[in-house]
């Protein structure tokens, strides 16, 4: 009950000292909203590249293909082989009669080219094609087996994801960057409220000690002030993440380009992304208030 | 044990190394009314400040209302202050808040309920005669009116002491003889024990209380009924 007293009369303090503080108050306000809309739009860039590259690497595949001097013992030593690797999950194995034949089914062009060649003069070979458990690596593991003795060539079709990865980690670097910056810039300026805020009431501060406040009660009032700045801070990068990201999903209707590359869907994504920034509002504003306590108001 | 406050060798060394207070001791009943009186620099609110942890003994022991204050963490002293009101020669209102809200801060800040509030405030105001004047500002107030929001603040919690550091500092002779009538019935209605530190001559001759003299941080003397002695200063 006291506390609920408490925190109400802190509450109160707290708004009357950001209106009283505007200008202030509104570059603190402006700055987190600039760091939290870029955080939103990092977190959901982030989290539909990771759901889409999962996508493609899901049914992604390493082709292993036998050397044409292997015999069927070789074969069998290579499958033991295969099998052996941790990382495999799946392998089936076709001999290029299988091969030529699925192809031949396919497509009519290959049927008519596919069709002059024996078996013998087939420039087909037998393959192995492999699924992985862990699909970051792949690529080890294909290396793996094209170690192995009589696999001739060793085919994974990774390199436009790779390459999407590798440029989308640089991208997400750089996005730390900023967001680390501007969460720097952003304390600074809420420490700088705050400030104000403390030498604007350093004479009820002086005297609440006079009058035996705890600690708790004289601090906390500067705290919940940094709080709400983060709080008014995240309501437009909110509204953004909602409303922007259920447009930007309809616009595209829920694909990128092509059927390969899918959104996520806005529901619950928004509500998850939305909470998420106003929670780092929050907390930035309390790291910023909680600094500028420590550090003006001896207590 | 009666004493509400007891000294024992306390010694008070600034850091820029002035020496306020040379081995005092002293003890202060519950319910007394004492002066401490001395010149300039004496060291006054020195031990003022001492009795409500604003400063810390260097040396000895000051024990307020069985606390011991030199041992009080930073962060408990606000129970040495629960116990206790204190007031200053320049009063301390807050001017944007009114004589109601003013004195109504001091419990506010200690989480004390609306009710409560509203009853305890009320009599206080009524304590230091100032109830047709809740609503006004301080600065619609004379000095002396002032003074008694203050004094009606530092009552307001029901403390066992009461600390004064020239109350009647700023005001004239006849508003600091209000002041002084405001006090002494605090003191003998509430039975508020009360120290007040002041340089006013005539008030300490005319109420015939105790009397701590200091004189350049030693306790020279300490009367009962005592007088504003010139050659003891
Ligand atoms: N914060 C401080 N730092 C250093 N020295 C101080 C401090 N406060 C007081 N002093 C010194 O301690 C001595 C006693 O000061 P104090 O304020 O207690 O005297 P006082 O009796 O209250 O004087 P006055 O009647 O002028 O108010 C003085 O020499 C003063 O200069
Ligand atoms: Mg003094």
């Amino acid at each position: 009950m006291k506390l609920f007293r408490m925190l109400g009369r802190s509450i109160r303090d707290a708004v009357k000292s950001v209106v009283r503080n505007f200008s202030l108050s509104l570059a603190s306000i402006s700055c987190i909203t600039i760091t939290l809309i870029i955080v939103a739009v990092a977190i959901i860039a982030s989290y539909n590249v990771q759901n889409f590259t999962k996508e493609i690497e899901r049914d992604m595949t390493i082709v292993a293909f036998v050397d044409n001097d292997a015999d069927e013992e070789d074969v069998k030593e290579i499958e033991s082989d295969i099998k052996s690797i941790s990382n495999v999950s799946k392998y089936t194995y076709q001999t290029k009669t299988e091969v030529k034949e699925k192809m031949q089914a396919e497509s009519d062009v290959f049927n008519t080219v596919l069709k002059n060649w024996s078996d013998e003069e087939s420039p087909l070979k037998d393959t192995f094609q492999i699924k992985v458990k862990d699909v970051e690596k792949l690529k080890q593991t294909a290396m793996r087996i094209q170690s192995i003795d009589k696999i001739a060539v060793v085919r994974y079709g990774s390199g436009m994801v790779d390459k999407m990865i590798a440029a989308f980690n640089q991208v997400e670097k750089i996005t730390y960057g900023i967001v680390i910056a501007l969460i720097v810039v952003t304390v600074f300026l809420i420490v700088n409220t705050i400030k104000l805020t403390i030498s604007a009431r350093r004479r009820e501060i002086s005297i609440m000690r006079l009058v035996g406040a705890s600690n708790f009660t004289i601090k906390t009032p500067f705290i919940i002030e940094g709080m709400i700045l983060g709080l008014f801070g995240s309501i437009v990068p909110v509204l953004i993440t909602m409303y922007g990201y259920t447009a930007f999903y309809n616009h595209f209707d829920g694909y990128l380009y092509s059927q390969l590359i899918q959104l996520i869907k806005p529901e619950p994504f928004i509500y998850q992304v939305s909470l998420a920034v106003i929670v780092i509002g929050i907390i930035v504003g309390m790291i910023g208030s909680a600094s500028a306590v420590r550090k003006y108001l001896k207590v | 044990m009666s004493d509400l406050i007891r000294l024992k060798n306390v010694e008070k060394k600034y850091k820029n190394g002035t020496t306020a207070i040379y081995d005092l001791n002293l003890a202060i009943e519950k319910g007394s009314f004492v002066f401490i009186i001395g010149g300039s620099g004496s060291g006054k609110s020195t031990l003022i400040k001492m009795l409500y942890r604003e400063e810390k003994p260097t040396k000895g022991q000051v024990i307020v209302g069985g606390l011991d204050v030199a041992k009080l963490k930073n962060s408990k002293v606000y129970k040495l202050r629960r116990k206790l009101g204190i007031v200053f020669q320049d009063y301390r209102l807050l001017p944007k808040q009114t004589v109601y809200e003013n004195v109504a801060f001091a419990l506010e800040c200690i989480g004390e309920k609306k009710e409560m509030i509203r009853i305890n405030v009320l009599k206080a105001l009524e304590d230091v005669g100032l109830k047709n004047k809740v609503h006004s500002y301080p600065d619609q107030l004379s000095g002396g009116e002032q003074q008694r929001v203050a004094i009606a603040r530092a009552i307001v919690n029901n403390p066992k002491l009461l600390l004064c550091d020239e109350p009647t500092g700023n005001l004239d002779p006849e508003m600091s003889m209000e002041i002084m009538k405001v006090l002494e019935d605090i003191n003998k209605r509430r039975g508020t024990t009360i120290v007040m530190a002041t340089h006013d001559k005539e008030i300490v001759n005319k109420m015939k209380k105790q009397v701590v003299t200091l004189k350049q941080g030693h306790l020279v003397k300490f009367k009962q009924k005592g007088k504003y002695e010139d050659e003891a200063i």
